[in-house]
Parts: structure tokens; C-alpha cells; sequence
């Protein structure tokens, strides 16, 4: 066991971690605002992937060109999907709303494979693919550009909630929802912006994926069910925790594929979450 | 308000049996003419349409559809079995109607869909199911209802070693496959002056790989010239496979031997050549390393992978029928078949032929065809010796063939009597 593995691994491990973390960002934001689970969130990711995947494919545009675009546009898809479909369920049964967004993800999912097709697309040759030699550990540019990616979008997220008109709204309303309500807060409005801020978020992550994982119509969950750890792990609601949450899980699970047989490499992963649900209920950076 | 609910729902009702009895007419009316109606062959088909095969469920049963549409005269001039005129003479030229489920992927699944094909349906035979744990559950049901259940692709080993009575397999079981391995490296080292030594498995974690990693290690002691460095067993349907890279970079291996599915096949690949881990050779069991999605993903990535393969169109030489059938799969589907729609293809063929030779949909005549089954290799678009079960179910004259992906696309490399170009080996460098 050389210092020189560790290290890949290390480094490997915090690659995807950033790639998880940047996926449950966007799913703390919105359950922090409405308590609401976002199930099509794993299916943003994938319309996300193909939106790169055609632009880059069809348009010639790489990844890197078309990011800011991707972003934008999930931003517009994210609050219509608030307005038609969440908003009508918002004040209803928790079933009611998970049946909303699960449908969403039923519906997006057959849409895809019945647009796209079942296949497996990739984008080859992007300006983020290859690798950087740093010694001997290697640095895959996607998973750098994850890294500054994910890192910029929280920091810019950061500054947004805290240092702006409407994230001080969105703040209000995530907190108290009725006082906000009669000191003038637009709460509909802040919703929306939660939702496309959300959206925005995975499709900064998917435009960064595609440029090494591959596009099918159920990419979705492979990442998602990890981000829901990743937003468990971390808190419920909290952003900073989702961040967290996502680079343990992305350390761990290298770190327990090398080591353990590869088959049960999210094992220590599943377990830690068990530990600290049961000793720490509200996630490691949760509040009450 | 109850009133008003009340009343939808009579309304609805009304709705309803309108729309029925105007269905029931129009499908009356439909029904009155054929007269020249010979009898339909129902067969039931079930495969993974939806979920992460989907892609290779798809292609896989479209070879069975073409299958069909020859069997049922739609390509006349193609020369294929069947093709001309049309139908199965031997049951008045009945036509086969073919009915596709979707298993997706899950065992279970599949179990109710084969019942559900073989009570409601009334389907004589089952094909299917790509899934070798799917195939397993069908099995079961078809073995229970004494219906005839053919599969083309479906390569688990113990699939032909429970006894089944009808359960019948064309392609050759993993275990079978796996020898092609150790057979090929034997004849490199000894032909070619390599010096290959050490092997590493890597395997994803359903019945079909890690019966082929059992089936590798099984031949080990056969062919002792060859030691296994690793072995990497991995859970399908993963975010990364850096880890499992990096035990086999640590492992040193001059081989790789790989069992994986389209997607991580495109992952394993990808990570290879961030890592830069140059083995001499990566060889493939199953089309991943070799599809057309994988060659489309990865581009000039994709060459030099080895597939332990059972069919390829460069074959056309060596058959008309080879080209014929490549020739209408890539017309009527827009992609170039692969290896698994031409075994699905295969297995549809010889169903027909034991049906036809049954000369009845009695499902005890058809398996006894099956038993009896002799085709001979120029029937066949397989480069196999023939069709003909073992009393397990088991075809025994099947043979394999090693493609590797070179500049023009793949390419039969081994073995030399059927070579169509040379073998690139060990593939090149640091790219």
C-alpha cells in the first residue's frame, strides 16, 4: 500500500464525491423549502445530460460552452414544473405530493426512452476530457471541473441565500412560512425560485457528468439514490450538509471498493447513514 | 354534491359501454372475411424492454421480430428458411404471431408474464429472455405448464443442468464459452511466441457473470500455464468503477478477462484509458465490448477489445445466409446487428422448424421436434456445425469466434479457418 494510491484514491473519491454532492444540493434546497421530495430529481439530471449530449452531438457546442445554457435552461424547466404540477399539490397530503413528483419521474423516464431511445450515449473528445498528471496521481478533468464546479455553485448558492434580496425571502419562507407570508413575502414565488434554483443545480451536474459517464433514460437513479443519502447524511435541508454528505459518500465508496470486495463497497456508505440516523436523527448538519 | 358524483359515474358507465359496444362491432366486423384464415401459431416472447438493458432488450427482440416477418413470407427473396412462400408449410402455411412482454430485468416478473402468456394467451412456445436469472423463473413456469421455452441467448450454465424437460438452449452455456478463453491464450502463446501469464477476471454480480468467473476458475487447473491475479466481482448499475481499476493496476495483469453489460463495459473502458492501464489484451465474454453502442460511445477508444463472439457480418463470405440476414437487420432497424440478435434470431428459426415439423401446435409434438432437432450448418446463420440437444437441452454443436473492434470495425480474428483479418495483439500502447 504505497502513499501514491492512497492518494489517487483519495482524490478519485473526492471527485465523484463533488459530482454527488452537487446532485444533492439541489435536492436540499427544495426539501429545506417545502419539505418536499423532489423524486424526478435524478430525471432533471438526465434531461440535463441529453440536452449536453445533443448540443455537443447535433450543435458541435462543447459541454463547456453550453454549461451556463443547460443551467439556464433547467432554471425555466424547474419553475414551470413548479407551476404546473407542485404547486397544485403543495398544500396537499404528503401522498399527494409524492405522487406528483414520482409520476413526474414515470413520465420523464418513458418520455426519454420514447424520444431518445433505450441506447447509451456519450460525448467523446470534450474540452474536459483527458487527464492531468499531478506526480504520479491522476487527475481526470472531468472530475477537476466537477470539483471547481461544484464548489463555485455552492459558494454561488451561499451568496445568493445569504447575501441577497430573495434568498433572504426564501430563507423567511423556508423558516416560517406565515410570518413571511404577512411581512410581504411573495412565498409562491420564492417556491418557484427554489425549484429552478434546484434544477439549475443538476443541470450544472449533468453537464459536467456527461462529459464522462454515458446518457440513457434511467441515468437518473443510478445518481440519485446516492444523493438522497448524501442529503440524509448530511441534514435534511441543509445545503452545507449536502455538500458534506456528498464527498463522504464519494470517499467511502472508493475507499471500500479498493479494500473490500467491490460488490459491497456501499456497505460502509448504507452503514454510516444507519449510525448516524440513529444517533444524530437530524443528519450531521441538520437543524431541529 | 353526492347527487352530482352519483350521476358522473352514471354518466361515465354510459361511456363506457358505448365505447365497448362499439368496439365490439368494429372488431366483429373485422373478423367476418378471412377465409383463406389458416391457423395463427401464437409464441410468447419476454424480454427486458424497459430499465438498464432496455437497449439490448430492444435489439435483441427485433431480431426475433425479423425472424418472424421472414418465417411469415415478408421477405420473400432473402433465401432464409421459410421465407418463401411464406408461413409453415407443414401446418397449412400458418403464420406465427408473435406476442413481446417486457420483463424488466426482474425475475419475478418474468415468472407472471410466462404464466400470463401461456394461460391467457394461449402461446404453444416461449422465447426469451436475454436475462439468464429471468430465464431461470420462466423456466420454471414453462417446465410446470409443459410448454416448449427456447432461448438463443440466455448463457448460465445451470439453466441446462436442472433436468427441464422444455427448456431447450441453442447458444453455447458460459461455461462452454469460458474454455474459448484459456483455448485462445494456449493457441497465442504457442502459435503467435506471446508469453501470457496472469489473467484478471472482473465480473458483474448477477447469475450470468459470476457463473462466468466461476466457470473461468474452474478451468484454471485444465490450463495451468495461466495464473489469476484478481478477482473482481462488481454490483451492476454502479456510479464509478475507479476502485475496481485500481485493484487491477496494482494486480499487473497481462489479460483481463471481462463479464459485463453495455453500460459498465463503456465505464470500464473510459476508465482504463484515464488510468492508462495497459493490459496486452482485454478479452469479453457477452457482445458489451464490441456493440455498437459501445464502439459509438468510446469511438477510437473502442478498438482492440476482444469478444468472445458467436456471429459477425464479416462471416457473409462464408454464407449467403450470414448476409442475407445482416443485410434486412440493418435495413429494417437502421443499426447493424450484433451477436446476440443473431443467436435470438437463431433460436426463432429453430423453433419454427421444430413447430413445422411438428406439424401441429400440440405443445408434446413440438417438444419432441425440439429433441429431434438436426439442422445441418448451411441451414443455420450461425457459424455453428449444427442444431441438435443434448437430453439436457443443451445444443451441442455450437462453436465460438473472437472479434476484435479494429479501424474498420470488427473483425473475426480466431480461429484461423474463419479469421477475416489479422489479429492486432497485444493492443497498442499508451494512446
Amino acid at each position: 500500500m504505497t502513499t501514491e494510491l492512497l492518494l489517487q484514491l483519495l482524490v478519485s473519491g473526492l471527485g465523484m464525491g463533488f459530482i454527488f454532492a452537487l446532485i444533492a444540493v439541489g435536492l436540499a434546497l427544495i426539501y429545506g423549502m417545502m419539505g418536499i421530495v423532489n423524486f424526478a430529481h435524478g430525471e432533471f439530471l438526465m434531461i440535463s445530460m441529453y440536452a449536453t449530449y445533443y448540443a455537443f452531438s447535433l450543435g458541435h457546442l462543447d459541454p463547456v460552452l453550453t454549461l451556463p445554457l443547460v443551467a439556464a435552461a433547467m432554471f425555466v424547466l424547474g419553475v414551470f414544473v413548479y407551476y404546473v404540477l407542485v404547486r397544485r399539490v403543495i398544500n396537499g397530503s404528503m401522498h399527494a405530493q409524492i405522487f406528483a413528483t414520482f409520476g413526474l419521474m414515470i413520465f420523464l423516464q418513458a418520455a426519454a426512452q420514447f424520444f431518445f431511445g433505450a441506447d447509451y450515449y456519450a460525448v467523446t473528445g470534450s474540452l474536459l476530457s483527458g487527464v492531468v498528471l499531478l506526480g504520479s496521481v491522476t487527475l481526470p478533468m472531468p472530475q477537476i471541473s466537477a470539483a471547481i464546479g461544484a464548489t463555485l455553485t455552492t459558494l454561488a448558492l451561499y451568496v445568493v441565500m445569504f447575501h441577497t434580496a430573495p434568498g433572504r425571502s426564501l430563507r423567511a419562507v423556508s423558516q416560517d412560512r406565515i410570518a413571511a407570508l404577512t411581512l410581504g413575502v411573495n412565498a409562491d414565488r420564492m417556491n418557484a425560485l427554489a425549484w429552478g434554483l434546484s434544477a439549475a443545480c443538476v443541470g450544472i451536474a449533468g453537464s459536467l457528468l456527461a462529459n464522462f459517464y454515458y446518457v440513457f433514460p434511467r441515468v437518473g437513479g443510478v445518481f440519485v439514490l446516492v444523493a438522497y443519502v448524501a442529503v440524509a447524511l448530511g441534514g435534511f435541508g441543509s445545503v452545507g450538509g449536502a455538500l458534506f454528505g456528498g464527498l463522504i459518500i464519494g470517499v467511502l465508496q472508493v475507499l471500500a471498493g479498493f479494500y473490500l470486495p467491490s460488490t459491497l463497497k456501499f456497505v460502509p456508505v448504507y452503514l454510516l447513514y444507519l449510525v448516524i440516523v440513529l444517533v444524530r436523527p437530524t443528519g450531521l448538519l441538520g437543524r431541529q | 354534491m353526492r347527487e352530482q358524483h352519483k350521476r358522473s359515474i352514471t354518466r361515465w358507465g354510459q361511456f363506457c359501454s358505448t365505447a365497448l359496444s362499439a368496439l365490439l362491432i368494429a372488431t366483429g366486423f373485422a373478423l367476418v372475411p378471412p377465409s383463406e384464415a389458416a391457423e395463427v401459431v401464437k409464441i410468447g416472447a419476454i424480454y427486458p424492454l424497459s430499465g438498464q438493458v432496455a437497449k439490448s432488450g430492444e435489439d435483441t427482440l427485433n431480431a426475433i421480430k425479423l425472424a418472424v416477418d421472414v418465417i411469415n413470407g415478408k421477405y420473400p427473396d432473402s433465401g432464409l428458411p421459410f421465407a418463401k412462400p411464406g408461413g409453415l408449410p407443414k401446418l397449412g402455411g400458418a403464420k406465427i404471431e408473435l406476442i413481446a412482454v417486457d420483463h424488466q430485468g426482474k425475475p419475478e416478473i418474468g415468472a407472471a408474464e410466462a404464466e400470463r402468456l401461456i394461460t391467457q394467451e394461449k402461446v404453444v412456445a416461449l422465447i426469451g429472455t436475454f436475462f439468464s436469472s429471468v430465464a431461470a423463473s420462466v423456466g420454471q413456469v414453462a417446465e410446470r405448464n409443459e410448454v416448449p421455452f427456447i432461448t438463443g441467448e440466455s448463457e448460465a450454465t445451470p439453466l441446462t443442468e436442472r433436468g427441464y424437460k422444455w427448456l431447450f438452449r441453442t447458444t453455447p452455456s458460459s461455461r462452454t464459452q469460458a474454455k474459448d478463453f484459456f483455448v485462445f491464450l494456449r493457441d497465442l502463446n504457442a502459435q503467435h511466441g506471446q508469453k501470457i501469464q496472469s489473467i484478471a477476471l472482473v465480473h458483474e454480480n448477477t447469475l450470468w457473470g459470476q457463473e462466468f468467473g466461476q466457470s473461468i476458475t474452474g478451468y484454471a487447473a485444465e490450463f495451468p500455464e495461466f495464473k489469476i491475479v484478481a478477482d473482481i466481482s462488481y454490483q451492476q448499475g454502479t456510479t464509478d468503477v475507479t476502485s475496481e481499476v485500481q485493484r487491477l493496476i496494482a494486480a499487473k495483469p497481462d489479460v483481463v478477462f471481462h463479464a459485463s453489460y453495455d453500460a459498465e463495459a463503456i465505464l470500464f473502458a473510459r476508465t482504463y484509458k484515464q488510468f492508462n492501464f495497459t493490459p496486452q489484451g482485454v478479452m469479453a465474454i457477452g457482445a458489451a465490448f464490441g456493440s455498437s453502442a459501445f464502439r459509438d460511445a468510446l469511438k477510437d477508444d473502442a478498438k482492440y477489445y476482444l469478444v468472445r463472439e458467436h456471429w459477425a457480418r464479416d462471416l457473409a463470405g462464408k454464407s449467403p445466409l450470414i448476409e442475407s440476414v445482416g443485410r434486412l437487420y440493418l435495413n429494417a432497424y437502421n443499426k447493424p446487428m450484433d451477436g446476440t440478435p443473431a443467436r435470438a434470431f437463431q433460436a426463432m428459426m429453430v423453433l419454427a422448424d421444430a413447430i413445422n415439423r411438428a406439424g401441429s401446435t400440440d405443445a408434446k409434438a413440438i417438444q419432441k421436434a425440439l429433441q429431434e432437432t438436426n439442422l445441418p450448418p448451411s441451414s443455420l446463420i450461425m457459424p455453428w456445425e449444427g442444431v441438435q440437444f443434448d437430453a439436457k437441452g443443451q445444443n451441442t454443436k455450437t462453436r465460438g469466434i473472437f472479434i476484435q473492434t479494429l479501424a474498420n470495425g470488427p473483425a473475426t480474428v480466431w480461429p484461423t479457418d474463419l479469421a477475416q483479418a489479422k489479429l492486432v495483439w497485444p493492443r497498442s500502447g499508451p494512446r
